[in-house]
């Protein structure tokens, strides 16, 4: 772990993005988040960490409603995005999830051109009027993806022909596309080597300039490098939330603190 | 548990370079297993090798006909009374008066040319020719009234029996026994087969044709059953595709799991395998008792096979939807698509190649498909073509299966050659479906 790093990690912006409220949710009758209360803070890379089966994946859907397509899954409790509940009867998730974009655990580019993997977002909500537009909007994605020099040139070709990493930032790319507030990231680099998770990492600190970023990781060195909250999960609970810095130097719970020294997990 | 553990002694090592008892048992039994397999595969390639060879053995001879080539005056006297070549007046000559003359061609091509074996009366020289014969004659003179007293040089159908003849079925001995054949007039027609007048030739009409009557097997033709297949097939391809398709990602993508879509699952698979004669018997109450679509027509058939097909059509489909990756899902409803931009963006296509496949399979079935087209009355016997679709869907039709049915109930063994050849006729449009299947699931994969 790098410390020297680990201290430049501030929180520069305190205006909160998302607040859960007494989250509870089910997979049928097990009980998979507890009482979950937590503010998510606007342009700041949050962490979510915990051993495998602590329910931080789960919860990371909670803020997408990507839970919606699980029939057994139950959500309770209120999550409030810029006051708004998500969760209330009024909303749609497919209006939500425009503006919550998501980047998941393996790269899932869809089996068409790399411009069309990108400009699909866009084209589907309507953002663009034209071609140039849509060409501006595309560029600009791969280019916050830091992936536009590598494929600037290719760009009818198949998105499914990249490499794992490039997959990875083309499938960031599509999620930035569509300007979303909050992207959440499940495990973005668990399929990818290390060169290429070096890359995504650095990608993730510059995306903290446009968005509010919850990535989920394994990896206590990726959190430690990448985030400025961090949030440690255990058994469905929500144990310790804080400043990175201050988690991995001084847990203040006994079960953060194994955990992060490999006593649990 | 740890005192019983130290009970079992410790495997002794032996060499790696001997086998033990325990090995060769294994690799017994596998290689048992292997002499199985290759043995049922062996079976399988010879059950097909038969059953091709019995096919195309008895076929194939019905795409060859036996033809006399012969020099026919039409005499304006007997053909044309009127002299005006008025088209009603010509259609007044009936089949009796062309056959009269045909028989008096024959009768004097084979006395001139000293063919005639003894003892031979002119009547029943003149039954060596088909009783199709007039007909086509007439036919032609119809179509072309100024060949009307000039002399043509035709090639009339011959017997069934002297096609036997020429095809190995008739002999001089099964000749002395049938009261359909004399010996006599084999050795007429083997006279005229010396001359170079009478001979096979490639048989058109077997494909183009419609069906003759139990005393014609040389005239009968599949033109009509390969129509009414065809139109039918384009029936169950209109109907079964979309509602197939739609039922299948209705219930795959959109409705709620519960029990009543499980009910609905369970008696899709069920009517699957449901007798297929049983959807002959709900056609014949619903379409043709109830709603009073006319029977034997390829509509009442297409309707039936379109309900035999969908679950089949249904089954591929919801598999081909299933094998989509759940990740291509997550990822279009990840930014915002909605679940029908999901389904027809992204998961349809991917789905695409499958449930083709599955359409022409079930299609391929439903081509093949006899009993229940003998309940709703295909099994009729139509000599006219249907019209041109959509009239022609509500006209009398036969099908390609009914048609191989028909041939075999048939007395005359000329039929078994039809029968065969019909059988070669659906084997080869089966084949052309499952090519076609081939070809699109290669086009529509895109695996990149």
């Amino acid at each position: 772990m790098n410390d020297m790093r680990l201290m430049e990690r501030v929180v520069d912006d305190t205006r909160i993005k998302i607040s859960a409220k007494d989250v509870q949710v089910w997979y049928g009758d097990s009980h998979a988040i507890k009482d979950v209360n937590i503010d998510i803070l606007d342009k700041t890379v949050t962490a979510f960490i915990g051993p495998s089966g602590c329910g931080k994946s789960t919860f990371l859907r909670t803020l997408n409603r990507m839970n919606d397509t699980i029939p057994i899954c139950r959500v309770e409790g209120e999550i409030l995005l810029d006051g708004e509940n998500i969760y209330d009867r009024k909303v749609d998730p497919v209006q939500l999830r425009a503006r919550v974009g998501m980047v998941f655990q393996k790269p899932n580019p869809f089996p068409k051109s790399i411009y069309d993997n990108v400009a699909y977002g866009p084209r589907i909500h309507g953002l663009t009027r034209n071609k140039a537009e849509l060409d501006e909007v595309v560029e600009s994605a791969l280019k916050k993806a830091a992936l536009w020099k590598e494929v600037k040139d290719r760009l009818t070709a198949p998105g499914t022909g990249l490499s794992g990493g490039q997959q990875q930032r083309l499938c960031i790319a599509r999620a930035v596309a569509t300007s979303p507030e909050v992207l959440l990231m499940d495990e973005p680099c668990s399929a990818l080597d290390p060169i290429a998770t070096a890359q995504v990492e650095e990608l993730i600190d510059e995306l903290r300039e446009n968005f509010s970023v919850v990535i989920v990781t394994h990896s206590m060195q990726q959190a430690a490098r990448v985030s400025q909250k961090t949030a440690f999960f255990h058994m469905g609970n929500l144990v310790e939330y804080g400043d990175t810095t201050q988690i991995f130097t001084k847990p203040s719970d006994p079960r953060t603190e194994s955990y992060i020294t490999g006593r649990i997990g | 548990m740890t005192a019983e553990a130290t009970n079992i002694p410790a495997p002794k090592r032996r060499s790696l370079y001997q086998l033990d008892a325990r090995t060769r048992r294994r690799n017994a039994s596998e290689t048992r297993f292997r002499a199985y397999g290759v043995a049922a595969i062996a079976f399988g390639m010879i059950a097909l090798a038969v059953l091709l060879w019995s096919i195309l053995g008895q076929g194939l001879s019905a795409f060859t006909q036996t033809r006399i080539a012969m020099d026919v005056t039409l005499d304006a006297a007997v053909l044309d009374k009127s002299g005006k070549r008025d088209p009603v007046e010509l259609a007044k000559a009936t089949t009796l008066a062309y056959g009269k003359i045909l028989d008096q061609a024959l009768v004097k091509q084979a006395t001139d040319k000293g063919l005639m074996p003894e003892g031979l009366s002119a009547k029943d020289a003149a039954g060596i020719l088909s009783k199709e014969a007039p007909a086509q004659l007439r036919r032609m003179v119809l179509d072309n009234p100024a060949l009307i007293g000039t002399t043509v040089q035709i090639e009339a159908l011959a017997n069934g029996r002297i096609d036997g003849l020429l095809k190995g079925r008739v002999t001089m001995e099964s000749a002395k026994l049938d009261s359909n054949v004399s010996p006599a007039q084999l050795v007429l027609a083997q006279n005229l087969k010396d001359a170079g007048l009478l001979a096979k030739s490639f048989n058109f009409d077997f494909i183009t044709a419609p069906d003759a009557s139990e005393v014609r097997p040389e005239a009968a033709g599949l033109g009509v059953a390969i129509l009414g297949s065809l139109y039918m097939m384009m029936i169950v391809l209109v109907l079964a595709l979309p509602i197939g398709v739609a039922a299948s990602i209705y219930l795959e993508e959109f409705a709620a799991k519960n029990w009543f879509t499980d009910l609905i699952e369970v008696n899709i698979a069920n009517l699957a395998a449901v007798p297929s004669i049983v959807y002959g018997i709900l056609g014949l109450a619903v379409f043709i008792n109830f709603a009073g679509m006319p029977q034997s027509s390829p509509l009442v058939g297409g309707l039936v096979l379109t309900l035999m097909t969908l679950p089949t059509i249904i089954i591929a489909t919801r598999a081909s939807l299933k094998a989509v990756p759940p990740s291509i899902k997550d990822a279009a409803l990840g930014i915002g698509a909605s679940k029908t931009q999901t389904v027809f963006h992204h998961v349809l296509p991917l789905a695409m190649p499958g449930i083709m496949t599955g359409t022409i399979i079930g299609m391929a079935h439903a081509l093949g498909e006899t009993a229940p087209l003998l309940l709703i009355g295909m099994v009729a016997f139509v000599r006219d073509y249907p019209a041109a679709p959509p009239e022609g869907f509500l006209d009398p039709a036969a099908a390609l299966p009914v048609q191989v049915y028909n041939f075999t109930r048939r007395a005359d063994p000329a039929f078994l050659e039809r029968a065969s050849g019909a059988i070669i006729v659906l084997l080869v449009f089966l084949a052309l479906m499952n090519v076609a299947a081939i070809l699109l699931r290669r086009k529509f994969e895109r695996r990149w």
